[in-house]
């Protein structure tokens, strides 16, 4: 899964203000008048959000209909845990129905015949009508994932339409090649449209990464079925809807919500979906993968878990690297797939990098996400929020320092406290898992090649954070370090136009920027003879 | 699998003579007047002796020769004579475990991925200038094990391997990263790096040129290997791997283990420290290859898998030119091709003349010991492969589809079959559908283009297609709306070291050769900077 915040340049451009952790840091200093995690209380009364459910069925060939079982599930608030809607529950029969919508759409409809100009101008259209609707998108999205309201509003509703203008932009620009040849040929290829990509997408990020995927893959002229996370439906129904307002036609784009063993197995196992692209754990991953492999062998792509390290050298200066450490584990409540979980802090700096870590933790806001000057929201579900219990707990029995935090905040809904572990060792499990919360460790390193070695030896790869002046220092890591995404003196840098993705079992595959189009193409070589050609 | 002849470009114009490849195609046959033809079931009867020795037998792990960790070894034939020719060491798991450690530690420890890309592409310059030295010896010795044509093997193969090692070695110095525009004060960059230890397991139709398809790229790229042959043709990768060496490779950078699918394939397929994985051969294998990556660390897979390829002869097509570019498109290799033109749809005005005629070639083919000159169809690979193909024709003849020539074994020894011509073939008859990989035409009558790009996409597999049309808009039409890797407009087989070659549906994931088979053997690493007063962004 995958951070998506980018507080950077979105935000701080339009405060006209230098780069990301200084508005971090500033951000956190605005704080000042919220209470703090150790007061329990704030959590009393949650506030109402400033939006109305009204999708809550699944969207097949353009119109909301009910589930084939007539089956719904409840989505819940995770401030609360309370049901906020009943939502329309697919399984395989309406998997079955909606790609057989995309298959049509495919094989007979206009989309993939119209000029990529006018693919590319329904997305523009697209893109507007999110921005025009934003506040309620980024109401809906922190009522149902949690996530602060301010972060949606700020940071993910203008990301989502920056990707979307940027796929727009590609959409007439998917050049083929001419290719030379050994002899009289003409060669060219010709990169199509694939076909009915199946796309999976997690909770973490509802909308955003409905972005990532749904925009490469009607930039390049596919079709859609989308299963949504179970705990998070409501974003991707809504947007889905301003999609066909802005002209998409019908069975272009299916959203099936649902469960992973249902819905999303019928989808992977599909024998007419030719592509499947899914972001989730590396366990599911590999269920996904196996699935595509045994029905028809549709390419997959997958973007997964992580351990990600965040070295900071002895060079470093340690207010920015405390601030942006803290954010990189912290962001998000800890569930981001590119999280900095491992801070590996060069022993010279570590007792000050340590106790202004824990500071910068206890300083944390956390409470109701609608509340204004809040970092920290609760964790998406009862299942994610035992998990990073028992890890804490973990921590704590193999003799890590419980630094702070270390339980739950509050008596309702799923807030954690932030957690700062020291004397953190390699093989301890909250070294080697992905946890998946606001639970920082820190581990101390005294040489370069020890760092590389350490910050290598996990099954992940997604991403690493490195921060250090000195460029040597950042070209070595940058290079040994095996890992999709490298950020120097940076983290969670999240541009459209940036390949994503991971090294080892943290995926296949990258999406954003160019490379994303290749999950959504298929080449294809024509060769014609030549008769008396002027030049070979 | 592929087929990799392009007795077009390569052998025409090295002989001086124009271009076509349906020409040159002709006048080979052409000039095998003088052989038997596959009615003379006499004509294996003593099989030549090929002018090669057999000197490498063993696998080849970190530069050296040895025995399998087991002590077995295993028999390899002669196609013709289904005799023995060698025993080869059977690598099993712990000989992948060995190879995998060796190519681990070349990749994390040696010089080849801290060398300049100029030095590696310097390497794989030398080794070509080696292969084209012995090139003679190795057409004999995949003639040898392979039992095709030893003059195509000799005059296309060779020169084609050699070809793809200029190809790659030229690519070596020029895999550029980007540099990438941000959204705010960011300096972007994109490595694309070595993805580290690739495992390949090649099939036996094409050993050399499926070597040279799966290596290149990788050595290009900087990563090292673990190559795992197929069980029938050992022989000439142990061979060439050995010329690598001397051009210079680093220890480990590449390791040859011979051996089964079920063991040492399985093996490389599942194992932990491999990075990468690329298979050529049946879509139930790829299917099984990729399910065992899935279950091991997610390495990623390139598939290169089977086919059905439709061959689309159009009414206002040349008939003479079809007939030939039809015939040589199922019946090169002894059939033995993954994108064989195994479906042949004759539009119905032209139909009649082109059976006749394609009947008639069939029956001039020249069937016999690859050593002998001008033959141009040898043996089937073995016992398991003949006999497949034989259940295959007696379908075709249950299913009532008509058997207009061939249809039999071809003399008394090895694994021979008469060049087999079908007519009146239905789409749902299991020879339209399944892969044959034998000498079996399937002629399928069609009389509209919508009609006919329906019937072709109707099957599972997706990696290539011939059409033979002399309209533009026809040609345009059929090449967008077939679902196949690579179409071949009045041509076929065409297979120049720029073109990618790979499936759509259950053909296969990825492409190979060209600009895109980097893509498989690179990871791709984003650097992101920020920027202190950038002077532009």
């Amino acid at each position: 899964m995958a951070a998506a915040w980018r507080i950077s340049s979105l935000i701080s451009r339009s405060l006209s203000v230098p780069p990301a952790f200084l508005s971090l840091g500033r951000n956190s200093s605005l704080r000042r008048g919220v209470h703090r995690f150790s007061t329990a209380a704030l959590i009393e009364e949650p506030i109402t959000p400033p939006v109305q459910i009204n999708h809550t069925k699944l969207l097949i060939n353009g119109q909301f209909v009910d589930s084939a079982s007539g089956k719904t599930f409840p989505t819940l608030d995770p401030r609360t845990g309370d049901v906020i809607a009943h939502v329309a529950e697919g399984d395989a029969e309406d998997i079955n129905r909606a790609v057989s919508a995309a298959r049509k759409a495919f094989d007979e409809g206009p989309w993939p015949r119209m000029t990529a100009y006018e693919r590319s101008r329904i997305l523009l259209r697209f893109a507007d009508l999110v921005e025009k609707h934003s506040d309620e998108l980024a109401a809906l999205e922190a009522w149902n994932c949690g996530k602060p309201y301010e972060q949606a509003a700020k940071s993910e509703l203008p990301l989502f339409v920056r990707l979307f203008h940027y796929y727009a932009g590609w959409a007439d620009k998917i050049h083929g090649l001419t290719v030379p040849a050994d002899g009289p040929y003409d060669v060219q290829t010709l990169h199509e449209p694939i076909g009915v990509a199946g796309q999976i997408i997690p909770w973490n990020f509802p909308l955003v990464m409905f972005a990532w995927k749904v925009g490469p893959a009607l930039a390049c002229g596919n079709t859609i079925v989308l299963k949504t996370a179970e705990q998070t439906p409501l974003t991707a129904l809504y947007v889905a809807k301003l999609f066909h307002e802005a002209g998409l036609p019908p069975g272009v784009l299916n959203i099936v919500s649902g469960f992973g063993p249902t819905a999303g197995a019928a989808l992977a196992s599909h024998m007419d979906v030719d592509k499947l692209a899914f972001t989730g754990s590396t366990e599911t991953g590999k269920i996904v993968l196996e699935l595509a492999a045994k029905s028809n062998l549709k390419p997959v792509t997958l973007e997964l878990g992580g351990k990600s390290p965040f070295i900071i050298c002895e060079d470093a200066d340690i207010d920015k690297a405390v601030e942006l450490a803290h954010f990189a584990l912290f962001f998000n409540q800890g569930q981001c797939c590119c999280a900095g979980s491992r801070t590996f802090v060069h022993e010279r700096i570590h007792d000050e990098f340590l106790e202004k870590s824990k500071a910068r933790a206890m300083r944390r806001t956390v409470g109701d996400p609608f509340k204004k000057g809040i970092e920290q929201g609760p964790q998406i579900d009862t299942e994610q929020f035992e998990k990073v219990l028992r890890y804490i707990r973990s921590g704590i029995e193999s003799k890590a320092t419980l630094e702070c935090g270390g339980g739950r905040l509050g008596s309702k809904g799923f807030y954690i406290k932030p957690t700062v572990f020291s004397n953190v060792q390699d093989d301890m499990l909250i070294a080697k898992d992905e946890i998946f919360g606001p639970v920082q460790s820190i581990l101390k390193f005294n040489d370069l090649g020890d760092v590389i070695r350490r910050a290598n030896a996990t099954r992940y790869g997604l991403a690493a954070g490195v921060f250090t002046s000195n460029v040597d220092t950042a070209n070595t890591l940058s290079r040994a370090l095996k890992v999709g995404t490298v950020w120097v003196n940076c983290f969670d840098v999240f541009d459209a136009a940036i390949p994503f993705g991971g090294y080892k079992m943290s995926g296949i595959g990258r999406e954003k920027g160019i490379y994303s189009l290749h999950n959504y193409l298929q080449v294809k070589a024509v060769v014609t003879p030549l008769k008396s050609p002027a030049w070979l």
